[in-house]
């Protein structure tokens, strides 16, 4: 089993390579065919066919696009994702001082959402038809069919706004005790909290759903089973690999689809960096923020493979 | 008005010309005040970009935020007024020879954070810089113009330009001259003359500015501390505001005054100012490229209602020429040109188009260009004119359709002096020239203009080149839009300067906290 298991991880680490490698090379396709560069973008009303040649070569945009592609390419290989185009800042540092906020942002929600969104997904699968189940669910698909710029302009608006009870702003620098970070992050924990539980908890119930109508499930009640140790010792493992999967895909959600509420609470996170780096085509900064979320999410998804193969017992026997 | 310091000159050769030596009353000639400043207290501000690009090196101020920290920490030679006029800062007296040479003698008693008095090698230093290559300087071309800068005494600084240009304390008080100590390379923090001491610059992040109890001008500044930093997002800007967690935002949109005006506490400043965002029709396109086109275009542009559903009131009217009313060289004996259907039809129907569909872009980079074009349409398909509309996203616009489409839209910020809006936009061969308007007899004016010390003589050739431009050109200027910041109400002291919004970016020495 434990061969079985390297070999996989194995395999799906060179694969991912593969993709991180076929991406790159699409992100830069895709950048390079956007309207303008970024001697343009830097220059915005100034961009004289002169200065836009001068800044152009002062920044080697005028070598041809499949050689800057291998330049890059070589830089990463040899750890070095290159300087911003658009400051001379080293890139690595750029998104050194962005990570830690969205990491930051991203494992708070992920703590408070992956335990709620669980136990009402396990809750009202097992009372599944019951009053119970039917507000919950109306409740989740109501809170999901808003978008989150409401949900966290309406947050701001009450909480912020009218009631005074936390700050507007996301990010306040210098040190900060517990509790002012806890005010802080309170309102863009919440809005995402409320995207993502939706999301999980259904996902969730819908697995166990399956399993739970399913015969062996059927067998243990007859044996006499308790309906805890039915769900948490039967089911649960059978249905665990669709969940973790489900919460693997919202996590790295987390990481850098939070554009929304990155803008709206001025929370200086990795999303606003990379939307930042699109709008002045500073390639440098796209392709390292698009190799970092594609990594993240390739090493979530391995990760949810692996618990869901060592958690099912059918999958681990083979 | 204000009366002009620095060009209203006698005829002799050598022209003399003493600022009020007092610079207490300068610092207080503001508009009148019920309440006496209040020391003390400590302000959050939010202004609209932040990046790491963010700067306190004085020749790579590029974004307004720039503006304000480098203000906070720096003083200029000379200062913009309320007119535009150049008011005497760390120069206090300034002399020229014909606009040629130029000999300036410091402010006594002026020290550096640190300090250090300022000295005239101080103030060679930080202008000569900008002519090194090495220094990358955003005012290289202003700059270009000083071949020679000398200290002839410890207080006494001699630049010679190479050509007259009587504007030249205008030049210097741009923020791009702050005044540095002599060698400083190092930018990591700002040691200058300035109302404020920094105590700490972080890129991208925030700027923290103590008071600078050494400070030459006397009583100011009043706070203890401004905190400055960037918020991009305006609802989030304004939401921080309402909020209570920032006590002044700059730039904030039309819509967004009505929200901050309803909340008891908080009040919107605007500043009337020069920015506009301009009807292009160019003379050099084929179909389109005529003056009656353009005429027409012009006399089609309801300005009031532009003004009013557009901008919210928030917008000076303006007459076709980039000169604002609050301008010391406006001409205001130029007839206001109103929306007058039956002129516009009159020129429609002269430059034979019919009803051949002129297409005109607009995007978000040239604010307000899609509203205003939609009411061109609608009151141009009255007698037979067809306009269609193609928006074009921002991204890319200036590079791409600004200067390139034939009829359209472009967005002009201030400049610090009319010459030098002039000679960017409207001169033959100027790379800018938006509407591709060619007339010799304007670029003889703008050269004479240039080199003109006598007020009343430059006020004439500037007044002739206004109705030159509103007439001739393909230039379309409805309205001039104000800036719009918003503020506690108990920040009191600011007052309008049409450099820009927040009080023309400098604030921070002006503003007092109420109790």
């Amino acid at each position: 089993m434990n061969a079985a298991m390297l070999r996989l991880v194995a395999l799906r680490l060179v694969l991912g390579l593969l993709t991180l490698l076929i991406v790159s090379a699409l992100v830069f396709t895709a950048t390079e065919l956007l309207p303008g560069d970024v001697a343009e973008a830097l220059l915005g009303q100034s961009a004289t066919p002169t200065a836009v040649a001068g800044l152009r070569a002062a920044l080697h945009l005028d070598q041809p696009a499949w050689w800057r592609y291998l330049l890059w390419l070589g830089g990463l290989l040899g750890g070095d994702p290159g300087i911003s185009l658009v400051n001379r800042l080293p890139v690595a540092a750029q998104i050194g001082n962005r990570l830690p906020n969205s990491l930051k942002l991203a494992s708070i929600t992920a703590c408070v959402t992956v335990p709620l969104a669980l136990t009402l997904g396990i809750t009202t699968a097992m009372w599944r038809g019951s009053r119970y189940d039917r507000i919950v669910g109306m409740g989740i698909i109501g809170i999901v069919s808003v978008p989150e710029f409401l949900i966290a302009s309406l947050a701001v608006l009450v909480f912020a706004v009218k009631l005074r009870w936390l700050p507007a702003l996301a990010f306040r620098s210098g040190p900060q005790d517990f509790w002012t970070m806890l005010r802080l992050l309170a309102m863009p924990v919440g809005t995402l909290a409320l995207v993502g539980i939706g999301q999980m908890s259904r996902m969730t119930r819908a697995a166990l759903v399956t399993v739970l109508e399913s015969s062996y499930v059927e067998m243990a009640r007859l044996k006499g089973a308790g309906p805890i140790r039915i769900v948490l010792v039967h089911a649960l493992p059978n249905a665990l690999g669709p969940i973790v999967n489900a919460v693997a895909l919202s996590t790295s959600f987390l990481l850098g689809g939070v554009i929304i509420v990155e803008t709206i609470f001025n929370y200086p996170g990795l999303a606003k960096l990379m939307v930042d780096a699109v709008s002045t085509r500073d390639l440098p900064l796209v392709q390292a923020c698009a190799m970092l979320f594609c990594a993240a999410y390739l090493a979530l998804v391995l990760i949810a493979d692996v618990v869901a193969i060592l958690a099912n017992p059918r999958l681990r026997q083979r | 008005m204000r009366t002009d310091r620095f060009a209203s000159f006698g005829t002799g050769r050598r022209e003399v010309m003493q600022l009020l030596g007092a610079a207490a009353g300068l610092a207080f000639a503001g508009p009148a005040r019920a309440q006496a400043p209040k020391r003390g207290g400590s302000i959050r501000a939010a202004g609209y970009s932040s990046s790491t690009a963010d700067t306190v090196d004085p020749a790579k101020q590029t974004l307004s935020t720039d503006y304000v920290r480098c203000n906070m920490f720096y003083n200029t030679l000379t200062a913009l007024d309320a007119n535009l006029a150049p008011q005497p800062e760390l120069a206090e007296t300034i002399e020229n020879e014909r606009a040629m040479v130029w000999t300036l003698k410091l402010r006594k008693g002026v020290t550096f954070h640190d300090g250090k008095p300022l000295t005239a090698a101080d103030v060679v230093y930080s202008l000569a810089r900008h002519n090194d290559p090495k220094v990358g300087s955003i005012a290289k071309p202003l700059a270009a113009q000083m071949t020679e800068i000398v200290a002839t005494a410890p207080d006494t600084v001699k630049i010679t330009l190479a050509s007259p240009n009587a504007d030249f304390p205008v030049v210097l008080g741009t923020f791009h001259f702050h005044i540095l100590k002599e060698g400083t390379t190092d930018f990591t923090t700002a040691i200058g003359t300035g109302p404020y001491k920094c105590k700490e610059f972080t890129p991208g992040v925030r700027t923290i500015g103590v008071r600078n109890e050494n400070y030459w001008k006397p009583g100011k500044p009043y706070l203890d501390q401004i905190e400055f930093f960037g918020i991009p997002d305006e609802t989030a800007r304004v939401n921080a505001l309402l909020a209570g967690d920032i006590q002044l935002a700059g730039g904030v949109t039309p819509r967004s005054t009505r929200l901050i005006k309803a909340q008891p506490g908080l009040s919107v400043f605007e500043t009337p100012a020069g920015v506009y965002t301009d009807l292009i029709t160019r003379l050099d396109a084929p179909v389109t490229g005529n003056l009656d086109f353009a005429l027409a275009m012009k006399y089609l542009q309801d300005r009031e209602q532009m003004r009013d559903a557009i901008w919210q009131g928030f917008a000076v009217i303006g007459n076709d020429h980039p000169i604002t009313p609050s301008n010391r060289f406006y001409n205001k004996d130029i007839p206001q040109r109103g929306f007058d259907p039956d002129k516009a039809k009159f020129h429609f129907q002269k430059s034979g188009i019919g009803s051949t569909a002129v297409p005109i872009v607009v995007s978000p980079a040239a604010a307000g260009s899609a509203e205003m074009a939609v009411m061109l349409q609608e009151a141009g398909s009255k007698f037979g004119l067809n306009l269609e509309i193609r928006r074009v996203p921002a991204d890319g616009y200036w590079a791409n359709y600004w200067l390139k489409s034939a009829v359209g839209y472009g967005n002009i910020n201030p400049r610090p002096s009319v010459d030098i809006l002039l000679s960017l936009f409207f001169k033959s061969d100027a790379p800018w020239n938006e509407s591709a308007w060619k007339d010799p007899k304007f670029d003889q004016l703008l050269l004479a203009a240039r080199g003109e010390t006598d007020f009343a003589k430059r006020k004439q050739m500037y007044g002739d080149m206004q109705l030159m431009i509103r007439d001739s050109s393909g230039i379309g200027i409805p309205l001039f839009n104000s800036y719009l910041d918003g503020h506690v109400s108990k920040l009191k002291g600011m007052s309008p300067i049409p450099v820009g919004g927040m009080m023309g970016f400098n604030f921070a020495e002006n503003v007092w906290l109420e109790a």
